[in-house]
């Protein structure tokens, strides 16, 4: 067993919902117990779709199990049909119908319905949602194509078998066209994703022929044969399918992430060879032109943010792409980089040593929040758990991944991908932050005695609040407690106390705590950690302002 | 179910299709705020954990008091001792949160089906950390619970711990539901000037608070989801006092007066108590009866408070009824209820939501009750809404309240006006 307080993903069978709610004409039939009818809203609420998922659960409950649950999925998946009509059908367990072991994958075929009915084996007690997403995605590829996997479509002049190499050759009677893989329902920005990309590839005269899962009904997923190669937009759903129609297909796919301005050109360039263009470079000038992070990130104002220490986690394609992002086109320096796919482990891994970054593998979110509070980070790029632990430890943040909340589906257009997407990713990125100017401002005059960070705003008034003479910033550390620094407000005088918990931790002189105030907050917390941290490993009991200073410039090393 | 003599003037309909509607572990996202030193740990799947998440998304901010023991292959196959990986799991979280007073076993639809005897564990559990916390055990398994059902098996875990009364103990109240803190220290104020002074509510505050039960002791509902820790109180020797439920003014008032006279409050007391705020409550309706009346409602089965509700619109704010649908009827609990509802509606109890939501298309209608998952697919097609499990989450009960459980269901039909 393992403790959960919040996980970065739900079960398998909730990727095979993605995958059905983003498709059209598809229907999910789910052996499933009362009650797991809340994954519902995820779509409906979360995601503010109009239509209910295109799921029936037989929510069987306990007066069922003693009589006939294989009867409940039979009828409930006879219905089904009778009422939606679509073109193909999936079936599959819960985990509470795995356990029952009905077998709706041979009740289902049973029933001879004249459609495709595709199984699936979702183990949901050892695998996740993305897991589960890709796996329906492949089990649909390869039964809706397999019919048409040897027969390569006619317009292409060459055969398949001498196009095996690298890629294939293109017909030079029309354009080259590509299939979007990966987008479903409730991803992160997928809708807007696949809206830049679909007008970036069309720009360089690439045609898309289908974007699947998101969008496409059965049909068009047996059409995916007809391109000329796969753009694979998000690995961790799409990586299965995309590599059984390069090898059965023939259909390379791509492998860059077209996340940021570099990242964009290098999928450009990618493509470009897939596809067999030959691409005029003013061309691709003219459409980078479009992203301003490039010169915005120059810009004198973006000066303070050189050396930012974040900290990026998110499912391994957005934060691959968002460290390389941040650390090759804005500058900021990455301390720490993490997934909860497990299966991306080795290039989160090596990306961190590129970067001499702390790697984390883990979809244990209470270790994430432990591994933020030890880097300090000053900006935290991450998911929504990561969003609510950085509002606990007053750390920016912004999300840049899935899993997902209602306001990660804006009402406006923000890619991640493409020109578009690098605009987007600095100006969520950078908010949270101060800019610039504002910092440098701030840092100028903050021995200025209305301007330190206790002071309230003027145009509020003096009957706001009043800056707290007692609110050390020990005080807002992790819920304060052990060893605070209590104020005697009577007598002015700082009554240290020492209730610690381990005989060798330093105690902060008052004028060292003092000096630590002047420090800007936002890296306060930073400086404290280190402060102490240097001074337990000097075996040194109290700190005072040499301290402070001699850890300074220990760890500016 | 036994339909009372006004249900069977009714048009039932019992549906056992697909039903929509959460499992009693959501149970826990109110019963952990009102019991503050209480903890839930779930036994169960993934799937359980990823519910509670999404449900209760709002409340991340703190580390909740509710966690997932997620069961795993290898609990599955006999590899690991699923007794043996429990204890592991609760005694590192007690050691994490030593402000636990109590501790739930919360089992799941998986370890009902996996008969993963929780009771068992928890009675261990119990004696290791007698000193500590107490543990108990209880199933919020969408195999046997509906939603609100949780709350049910939850306080009938905790009957069996209440003491017993003495038997020169004078009568008292038992006030049996959660509640809104807000709504419960109204409500002792208006028992107080009633004259019942020995009010206690279950559950309450701290989860160990618990009134003594006995003969003596009249049980009254404040919600009507009850039925089993009803029972087990009656086992008790406990006396139920019979009553609407107290939602809107007139619901309030016959719930006040069902406890006053059970308490034997001369009547002219009970109006000097009761009227004053009785005019305040009806003064307060008034706008929203406005907006309400003659509209057409829908309810789709949640959390069984649907017949009280539907009362409430019909009698109070004169809306008209199309079908009043139930996950569950305790006909007892909600005798009173039916009897207040006109003869020519649709009830319906359990579900099949696809014919549900022809008829409600069908009925063309203005507002529905329903669950989030229902809601904007409605709204998409020009049904107002109010998400039921609001209902359970918003202070609704008694007088003062009546006007916010209008507004409930006022706002909705007053924002599509106001943006059609």
């Amino acid at each position: 067993m393992k403790l959960a307080v919040w996980t970065y993903e739900g079960p398998p069978h909730v990727g095979a919902m993605r995958v059905a709610t983003g498709m059209r004409s598809l229907h999910y039939v789910l052996h499933a117990p009362q009650g797991d009818t809340y994954a519902d809203l995820l779509f409906t609420m979360i995601e503010r779709r109009n239509q209910r998922p295109p799921v029936t659960y037989t929510t069987f409950q306990a007066r069922d199990l003693g009589s006939d649950t294989a009867a409940l999925f039979k009828r409930a998946t006879q219905e089904a049909f009778d009422r939606f009509a679509p073109q193909a059908m999936i079936v599959g367990a819960s985990c509470t119908g795995e356990l029952i072991q009905d077998d709706p994958a041979g009740l289902a075929l049973a029933l001879q319905l004249p459609i495709p009915v595709i199984p699936l084996e979702l183990p949901s007690y050892q695998k996740k949602e993305n897991w589960g997403a890709a796996e329906t995605f492949y089990q649909l590829v390869r039964h809706l194509v397999k019919a048409r996997a040897q027969a390569k479509p006619q317009h292409v002049t060459e055969p398949a078998a001498e196009s095996s190499a690298e890629y294939p050759a293109v017909s030079s009677a029309r354009r080259p066209r590509c299939n979007l893989l990966g987008p479903t329902a409730l991803g992160f920005r997928h809708r807007d994703d696949v809206k830049e990309i679909s007008g970036l590839l069309n720009a360089i005269g690439i045609d898309v022929l289908t974007v699947a899962p998101l969008g496409a009904d059965p049909q068009a997923i047996s059409r995916l044969v007809e391109a000329d190669f796969n753009v694979l937009m998000y690995p961790e759903l799409g990586l299965q399918a995309a590599q059984w129609l390069q090898k059965n297909c023939a259909q390379p796919f791509t492998k860059e992430i077209p996340i940021g301005i570099k990242g964009t050109q290098r999928f450009i360039d990618e493509v470009a060879v897939l596809a067999g263009l030959d691409l005029d470079p003013s061309q691709i000038e003219s459409l980078s032109a479009a992203a301003r992070s490039g010169w915005y990130a120059r810009s004198v104002d973006s000066n303070y943010l050189h050396g930012k220490r974040v900290f990026v986690f998110g499912d391994a394609t957005h934060a691959l792409a968002a460290a390389r992002m941040a650390s090759e086109e804005i500058g900021l320096q990455v301390v720490g980089i993490g997934t909860y796919s497990r299966e991306w482990a080795r290039e989160i891994r090596s990306l961190a040593e590129r970067l001499g970054a702390v790697a984390l593998i883990s979809d244990d979110y209470l270790e994430v929040e432990r591994a933020i509070d030890e880097l300090q980070p000053e900006l935290v790029l991450g998911t929504q758990m990561e969003r609510h632990i950085a509002k606990r430890l007053r750390i920016p943040c912004a999300v840049i991944s899935a899993p997902v909340h209602v306001q990660d589906y804006p009402s406006r257009y923000s890619p991640q991908m493409g020109f578009e997407g690098s605009n987007v990713l600095f100006d969520t990125w950078i908010h949270p932050l101060m800019m610039g100017l504002e910092e440098h401002l701030l840092a100028m005059f903050r021995e200025d005695f209305e301007f330190h960070d206790g002071q309230s705003p003027s145009h509020l008034g003096t009957g706001a609040t009043q800056p707290q003479s007692g609110s050390f910033s020990a005080s807002q550390r992790q819920g304060l407690a052990e060893n605070t620094v209590q104020i005697d407000l009577a007598n002015g005088t700082v009554a240290e106390r020492a209730i610690q918990q381990s005989a060798n931790e330093p105690i902060w002189e008052v004028d060292a705590e003092q000096e630590l105030k002047k420090i800007p907050f936002f890296v306060r917390g930073k400086a404290r950690k280190n402060t102490e941290l240097f001074a337990r490993n000097q075996g040194l009991s109290r700190i005072t302002i040499k301290t402070l200073y001699d850890a300074k410039a220990h760890f500016a090393r | 179910m036994n339909a009372p003599d006004q249900g069977m003037r009714m048009h039932w309909l019992r549906e056992r299709g697909q039903h929509e509607v959460f499992c009693g572990l959501t149970g826990i996202m109110w019963l952990h705020r009102k019991m503050q030193d209480a903890f839930f740990l779930i036994v169960g799947s993934r799937t359980c954990a990823h519910l509670m998440q999404s449900a209760a998304g709002v409340m991340i901010f703190a580390e909740p008091r509710f966690a997932t023991a997620i069961i795993e292959e290898r609990d599955l196959a006999g590899l690991a001792d699923a007794h043996e990986e429990l204890d592991r799991v609760a005694t590192a979280l007690i050691e994490r949160r030593p402000d636990i007073g109590l501790l739930f076993l919360v089992g799941s639809c998986p370890s009902e089906v996996i008969k993963l005897d929780l009771s068992r564990a928890a009675q261990r559990l119990d004696q290791r950390f007698a000193k500590r916390l107490r543990v108990l055990a209880y199933s919020g398994s969408g195999i046997e619970t509906s939603f609100t059902q949780g709350e049910d098996a939850c306080l009938a875990a905790l009957v069996p711990q209440m003491p017993q009364a003495k038997p020169s103990d004078p009568p008292n109240l038992l006030v049996v539901g959660t509640l809104a803190d807000v709504v419960e220290d109204q409500m002792r104020r208006h028992f107080k000037a009633l004259g019942i002074v020995r009010v206690d509510f279950f559950p309450g505050r701290r989860g160990m608070d618990l009134a003594a039960v006995g003969p003596q002791t009249r049980v009254l509902l404040a919600q009507p989801f009850l039925g089993e820790t009803l029972r087990l109180l009656q086992t008790r020797a406990a006396k139920h006092v019979p009553a609407r439920f107290p939602l809107g003014v007139e619901g309030s008032l016959a719930w006040y007066e069902a406890a006053a006279q059970a308490f034997d409050v001369p009547k002219a007391h009970q109006q000097s108590v009761l009227l004053p705020l009785v005019d305040r409550a009806r003064l307060a309706l008034q706008k929203h009866r406005q907006t309400l009346r003659g509209k057409k409602v829908f309810f789709f089965p949640d959390s069984q408070l649907e017949p009280a509700l539907a009362r409430f619109l019909y009698q109070e704010m004169e809306m008209q009824l199309t079908e009043v649908g139930t996950p569950y009827l305790h006909a007892a609990i909600m005798q009173a209820e039916l009897d207040a509802l006109p003869a020519d509606i649709c009830m319906s109890e359990g579900q099949d939501v696809d014919r549900q939501l022809d008829r409600c298309m069908d009925a063309s209608v203005d507002l529905a009750v329903c669950g989030l998952g229902l809601a904007n697919p409605l709204e998409a097609r020009g049904i107002s809404t109010k998400w039921s499990i609001e209902l359970v989450f918003t202070p609704i009960q008694g007088f003062e309240q009546a006007s916010d459980l209008a507004g409930l269901f006022s706002r909705p039909l007053q924002r599509r006006e106001l943006l059609s």
